[in-house]
């Protein structure tokens, strides 16, 4: 076989000069369509960005580039009222949903991935149809339960809580990290007398990490991203707004001033590729592991 | 070892099982069970969120597909999503992934830079593309104007509104790019090798090594993109608000779909439905057609992964 592929020893030299020069017309055609793609990904970044530091009226204009750089729209952002409160309430909100996902989801993922028991395979099975459902399918009856019954529309807590229950796309994404750390590593902590729950910390967690980081990753964007829950739950209380419910309102506050707009759009864009760049292998990783973003 | 003993050990087995699958168990019951048992519920009453609920029979049923105005054309540009984006999406996918494979000099640089598309806030991504798109002062229509082509509306004519979304869509590309990337790597290069040799050219090494290896994903790709479509929210409300002028807190309520309904999707319905004309009956109809649809489609998938699985175990 090796001997079929082997390739003649001997190639004669106007041979190896027409293959060389066809390998190059082939590195150039290539790298010339990557540099058109590269474009098409990046010009709409550099647009946003070079129109939010125009003049108001330099805005309004079909101009690409700023004739003068007016770097105090950034501060116009930050001064508009509220912008500083959906700050932080943008972070608290992926913040501790966060960490509440994370906690709750990494015992069932656990369970799913190395206990043998009845009725796991249904149970895996609920977990990724649940998560391939939109939020809309139960909205009705969840925003009845929490602005009726517990009287908390206007607060992120409807969004929050929730979370301390387990999420099914970062079960699903641990359960699919959790299989590929073998059974061995679990049983010899059984054998070294570890119960479930110090198996799990102690053994599996370090283990994990990247798992656990890519579900991380992907809860914090998905909060931040998040439009339709503070739409239901928050939209009659600015003061509860997250930066990707109240960027919209820019749009009516500045009416045609597409700069100011434009800037506060980077200001909510930045965050999530500042993060990106920190934590490229894992977010990386999740998305070949599962497939889909939740 | 008695039977009692391994008896009581089973029990522990199982309570530990139980104790660890809690948070999911009660999240299930409290946030998933429960609303969509009640979802059902409602679909069957009249309910204005003011006045007691009060059975209707099939009345809610009858509004949404026969009197609702919205529901069909929702219907519709779900159908030309699925058709048209979700296509281009995976061709597009597939064709990048197929050029990062190629790229040999600075490929981490490309691949990031094809990737961060992707990651782009929805809200701010729809902004930005109402922006660049717009048709007055927009950098897209004043580069289409110097070189003299057609300058379409965009998200302000009911033609274009679904293209420009579909181009805000294929600027999203990263996702697909990674999996379909994944996969043209996983291809063994010795089926490559040996189609070479049988002076096989590059549309039959494609066609008869590339595609056979990768159709499990391909397959992924536009099942997960249907359901996606199902899902469709942000993006289609966002633009149509912005170029509609209408904005929230302004008093104005704005109809989602603008321009002429063009940009609507199921999702949409439900809060139009609910928090709009409180009519949380109807709202709850459309909440069902989505459940339907989505779950059907899940179900093509989960048969799908379980033929994957299979077929990776083979090779």
């Amino acid at each position: 076989m090796t001997q079929v592929l082997a390739r003649p020893a001997e190639v004669s030299a106007p041979e190896r000069r027409t293959a060389r020069r066809k390998e190059l017309l082939q590195w150039i055609a290539v790298h010339c369509l990557g540099v058109a793609a590269a474009l098409f990904f990046v010009l709409p970044f550099v647009f946003v960005v070079l129109t939010s530091l125009m003049s108001d009226s330099q805005a309004l204009s079909r101009d690409l580039v700023p004739h003068t750089w007016e770097w105090g729209n950034y501060r116009k952002v930050f001064d508009t009222p509220g912008f500083l409160t959906w700050w932080r309430n943008t972070l608290v909100y992926a913040g501790l949903g966060t960490v509440l996902t994370v906690v709750s989801s990494v015992p069932v993922a656990y369970a799913l991935a190395k206990f043998r028991f009845r009725g796991r395979n249904l149970a895996l099975m609920l977990v990724i149809s649940t998560m391939m459902l939109p939020p809309q399918v139960v909205v009705i009856p969840m925003y009845l339960f929490w602005a009726k019954q517990l009287d908390l529309s206007g607060t992120l807590w409807p969004l929050i809580v929730p979370m301390a229950f387990g999420d099914a796309f970062s079960i699903f994404l641990l359960r699919q990290f959790l299989m590929t750390i073998p059974d061995e590593y679990v049983d010899a902590a059984k054998v070294d007398g570890c119960g479930d729950l110090r198996t799990l910390v102690r053994v599996i967690l370090p283990m994990a990490k990247p798992g656990i980081a890519a579900v991380a990753l992907f809860q914090f964007f998905n909060a931040w991203n998040d439009y339709f829950g503070p739409q239901i739950y928050a939209s009659e209380n600015p003061g509860a707004w997250t930066l990707s419910y109240g960027l919209e309102s820019f749009k009516g506050a500045h009416h045609t001033d597409w700069n100011l707009t434009m800037a506060a759009t980077v200001l909510v864009m930045a965050p999530v590729i500042l993060v990106f760049f920190f934590a490229q292998k894992a977010f990386v990783e999740g998305v070949t592991l599962t497939g889909v973003k939740g | 070892m008695s039977t009692l003993t391994s008896a009581s050990r089973r029990r522990r087995a199982a309570l530990r099982t139980l104790a660890f699958l809690s948070p999911w168990l009660i999240g299930f019951a409290v946030f998933f069970a429960y609303p969509l048992i009640s979802t059902v519920y409602f679909s069957f009453m009249h309910y204005d969120g003011f006045r007691p609920p009060t059975w209707s029979g099939g009345k809610n049923w009858a509004y949404v597909f026969e009197h609702y105005p919205l529901f069909w054309p929702a219907l519709r540009n779900t159908l030309w999503l699925v058709v048209v984006t979700v296509t281009l999406r995976v061709l597009f996918g597939l064709g990048v992934g197929m050029l990062i494979t190629r790229i040999r000099t600075g490929t981490g640089i490309f691949r990031t830079l094809f990737y961060l598309p992707y990651l782009a806030p929805p809200v701010a991504a729809t902004m930005a593309f109402a922006f660049l798109l717009n048709p007055g002062t927009g950098p897209v229509n004043s580069l289409l104007g110097r070189t003299g082509l057609p300058a379409p509306g965009w998200f302000g004519d009911p033609d274009w509104s679904k293209p420009a979304l579909t181009l805000l869509a294929l600027w999203g590309i990263g996702d697909l790019m990674v999996i379909f990337m994944a996969a043209l790597l996983d291809v063994p290069a010795e089926q490559y090798e040996a189609a070479e040799l049988d002076g096989a050219s590059a549309w039959q090494r494609f066609r008869y090594v590339t595609l056979p290896n990768i159709s499990p994903i391909v397959m992924f790709a536009v099942v997960t993109g249907v359901i996606q479509t199902m899902q469709y929210y942000t993006e289609p409300l966002i633009a149509g608000k912005v170029a509609s002028g209408v904005i929230q807190g302004a008093g104005a309520q704005f109809e989602p779909g603008y321009p002429d309904r063009s940009t609507l999707t199921l999702p949409q319905l439900v809060y139009n439905l609910g928090f709009q004309r409180f009519d949380y009956g109807s709202a709850c109809v459309v909440a069902l057609v989505l459940f339907a649809l989505s779950m059907a489609f899940t179900a093509t998938l989960m048969r799908r992964r379980g033929g994957l699985v299979q077929a990776g175990e083979r090779s």
